[in-house]
């Protein structure tokens, strides 16, 4: 039964087969997931593969429990995932939370699907975005990555796990129903070539480890099951030690922790691309599959013209304000497509505070958005009076 | 005032070594049974051969959920209801763990239920202690799954209208391999079900019927921590291997404990491994006749 982990070579597949790639290549053993449509082939590749590579598959009962499962995964030592959309990912925040407040790496890929509720099981939406950075109670911060093809599948998923390992929390990878089940060309390189990053562990005796003092970059470096550090986990609000403290203090404390280990490395985090951005005077912002609209849009109305850029957001969360605020200073205005009624876009706003007009181009699911609404809002943003 | 002298060191008591002793004191109330239950898991734990390296307690939400937190082993205090499958990813990447999770009714069998009834019936190598008190403690006292049929709660004024489960014939309907259940006085009997459990291959599950004095017994008339106990233990008969849908709890006639499953069943990892080595050719075994029902042609 044994099989590569990772599949070198040029391979037509589609995003959600790419992201199984990417997770196997990163060193993923063990998966727990819930059919839901346009995730499922996300599961079914990683039943056949896992196995191959001396991993563990395993069905669950929902997806609370799959994220539930994935967590005592991780702990348990092996780099864990599930996949799921909307519907799936409302319940799994519950235990993602669980994963935030107890530093607990792993991945969870949320191909979206158009919401709210069932919503349309088999069309794209990207209606999870503000749910992903907000949706488990409480205060927190989170990492998300925004696939926009195939390849970025895989290659982000490979991102997704080693964010998540070298930052110790749930990475949630916001790809959607398109890029899911596009077929393109993956490219797999050789295994020595992938970069892949393992968690930290422990060289401190026993005796003295704080399993949530923070380390280097304000990591704390993390014992898995077994390692005879005796740690105690819990989703209470707890000290450096583990140990519940029922307190203001203990929560300002850990709180800070959660944010300044995301906030105090951006530079790490961050990831975004920008296409003819240099004498832009509209910028359109735009991730996953709304960034591949983008990208046409700008190319076409750079043929007519129009002086527009892009700016492609790998990372979703945490948002890019610092360059999105030095932009808002430099262009007529900024443009957000996104297939929902207004998320990313209010980031956009807040960060601009005025400094430049932020429109909208709007889908509500179930289709994407065309380039030449693109090229129209920007036409229509040049035109407009100071 | 004159200076004290320095207190003589305490002898250590031969369960410290199990216990985090610098969060003591507990949360848990004068008159409690989960402090019996606990301490029954510490001696099962210190009579088994399985190095301490390789022991896990996982728990969910509720004053039973705190026990993770008192145990000096790799301990995790998770979600309410969702230690089962915390446990189940834990294992499947650790096997060579003894797993056990302990939590209380609410937790395992209300908003637990489904993953209780799913890991039993997969048999995922867990030892799962469920510490029953017939109500939520935690929140002062509500209507749990187990709560008697009449029992007042905060929730239940008026006594509950609920039929409670019958745990045991819960998990070996769904397939448990192993099941028992004690009360907090059978404390012999509770150590030696939760050590048998913990050498149980497959999904093991003991009932340990706890007196709940502060929340449940109060609302009920029944103030005295010793008086609610014997209430439980009076009214206990044992019954080893009765079959589990027979073995009831009913404070009118009998609350039955005992040893009610014992068996060997393959466990999941068992299972996936064999699937895995490929060993099923094809599902069904004995194969299907496919010209009894008339092959379609194409026309």
């Amino acid at each position: 039964m044994a099989g590569k982990a990772v599949l070198t070579g040029t391979h037509f597949i589609n995003g959600d087969e790419a992201c199984c790639e990417g997770a196997l290549a990163a060193g993923c053993r063990f998966f727990a997931g819930y059919p839901i449509t346009p995730a499922t082939e996300v599961a079914e590749r990683m039943s056949r593969r896992l196995p191959q590579v001396g991993g563990v598959f395993v069905q669950m009962e929902d997806e609370i429990a799959s994220m539930a499962a994935i967590l005592g995964g991780s702990w348990g030592g092996a780099k864990s995932m599930t996949s799921t959309s909307g519907p799936g990912y409302s319940l799994m925040l519950e235990n993602i939370g669980l994963g935030l407040c107890t530093e607990t790496p792993c991945v969870v890929c949320n191909v979206q699907r158009a919401g709210p509720s069932t919503g349309l099981p088999t069309l794209v939406g990207q209606g999870d975005m503000m749910q992903a950075r907000w949706g488990s109670h409480g205060v927190y911060e989170v990492i998300a990555v925004a696939p926009a093809s195939p390849q970025e599948m895989f290659d982000f998923t490979i991102k997704a796990f080693n964010l998540s390992e070298e930052f110790r929390l749930p990475v949630t990878i916001l790809a959607d129903e398109v890029v899911g089940h596009m077929n393109e060309r993956v490219v797999i390189p050789p295994a020595n070539e992938i970069a892949v990053i393992d968690r930290l562990k422990p060289t401190v005796p026993k005796e003295s480890y704080l399993p949530y003092q923070p380390g280097p970059h304000g990591v704390a470096p993390m014992a898995n099951v077994g390692d005879g550090y005796y740690m105690h986990v819990t989703g209470l609000t707890h000290d450096e030690r583990g140990y519940p403290g029922m307190d203001a203090a203990t929560q300002e404390q850990m709180t800070a922790r959660l944010r300044d280990k995301i906030l105090g490395n951006l530079d790490r985090i961050l990831d975004f691309e920008t296409v003819m951005l240099d004498d832009a005077e509209v910028a359109v912002v735009a991730y996953g599959i709304s960034a591949r609209s983008a990208r046409g849009a700008v190319l076409a109305a750079r043929e007519q013209g129009i002086k527009v850029g892009l700016v492609k957001l790998n990372v979703v969360w945490p948002f890019p304000e610092q360059f999105i605020r030095e932009l808002s200073a430099k262009v007529k205005a900024m443009i957000m497509p996104e297939i929902n009624l207004g998320q990313m876009v209010l980031e956009l706003e807040r960060v601009a505070a005025g400094r430049c007009a932020v429109e909208l181009v709007a889908h509500p699911g179930g289709g994407i958005i065309t380039p030449d609404r693109i090229i129209a809002a920007a036409q229509a943003a040049l035109e407009e009076k100071p | 005032m004159s200076a004290k002298a320095s207190p003589a060191p305490q002898p250590a008591h031969p369960q410290d070594e199990l216990l985090r002793t610098d969060r003591i004191p507990h949360i848990w109330c004068s008159g409690c049974g989960i402090g019996i239950a606990f301490g029954s898991l510490m001696a099962a734990i210190n009579k088994c051969d399985t190095p301490r390296d390789d022991i896990t307690v996982v728990s969910g939400i509720g004053c039973t959920g705190r026990l993770a937190g008192y145990i000096h082993l790799d301990s995790f205090h998770t979600t309410h209801g969702r230690a089962i499958p915390f446990a189940t990813g834990l294992h499947l990447t650790r096997p060579q763990n003894k797993v056990i999770v302990a939590s209380g009714d609410g937790d395992l069998l209300a908003i637990g239920g489904n993953h209780f009834i799913h890991a039993a019936r997969r048999n995922v190598d867990l030892t799962v202690i469920c510490v029953n008190n017939f109500n939520y403690g935690m929140t002062g006292g509500q209507l749990a799954p187990s709560t008697p049929f009449g029992a007042k709660t905060t929730t239940t004024p008026k006594g509950s209208p609920d039929e409670p489960f019958n745990f045991c014939a819960l998990a070996a309907a769904c397939g448990a391999t192993y099941v028992a259940r004690w009360t907090a006085l059978h404390i012999r009997r509770l150590t030696t079900a939760i050590s048998e459990a913990m050498d149980k291959r497959g999904f093991s599950f003991v009932e340990v019927i706890a007196p709940c004095p502060t929340a449940f017994g109060r609302r009920n008339k029944i103030r005295r921590p010793l008086d609610l106990l014997k209430l439980y233990y009076d009214r206990s008969v044992v019954k080893n291997h009765l079959a589990p849908g027979e073995a009831t709890i009913d404070f009118d006639h009998k609350l039955v404990t005992g040893k009610f499953v014992d068996i060997e069943r393959p466990t999941y990892l068992d299972q996936y491994d064999m699937v895995n080595r490929g060993e099923l050719e094809a599902w069904p075994a004995t194969g299907v006749d496919a010209s009894a029902s008339g092959q379609r042609k194409a026309g």
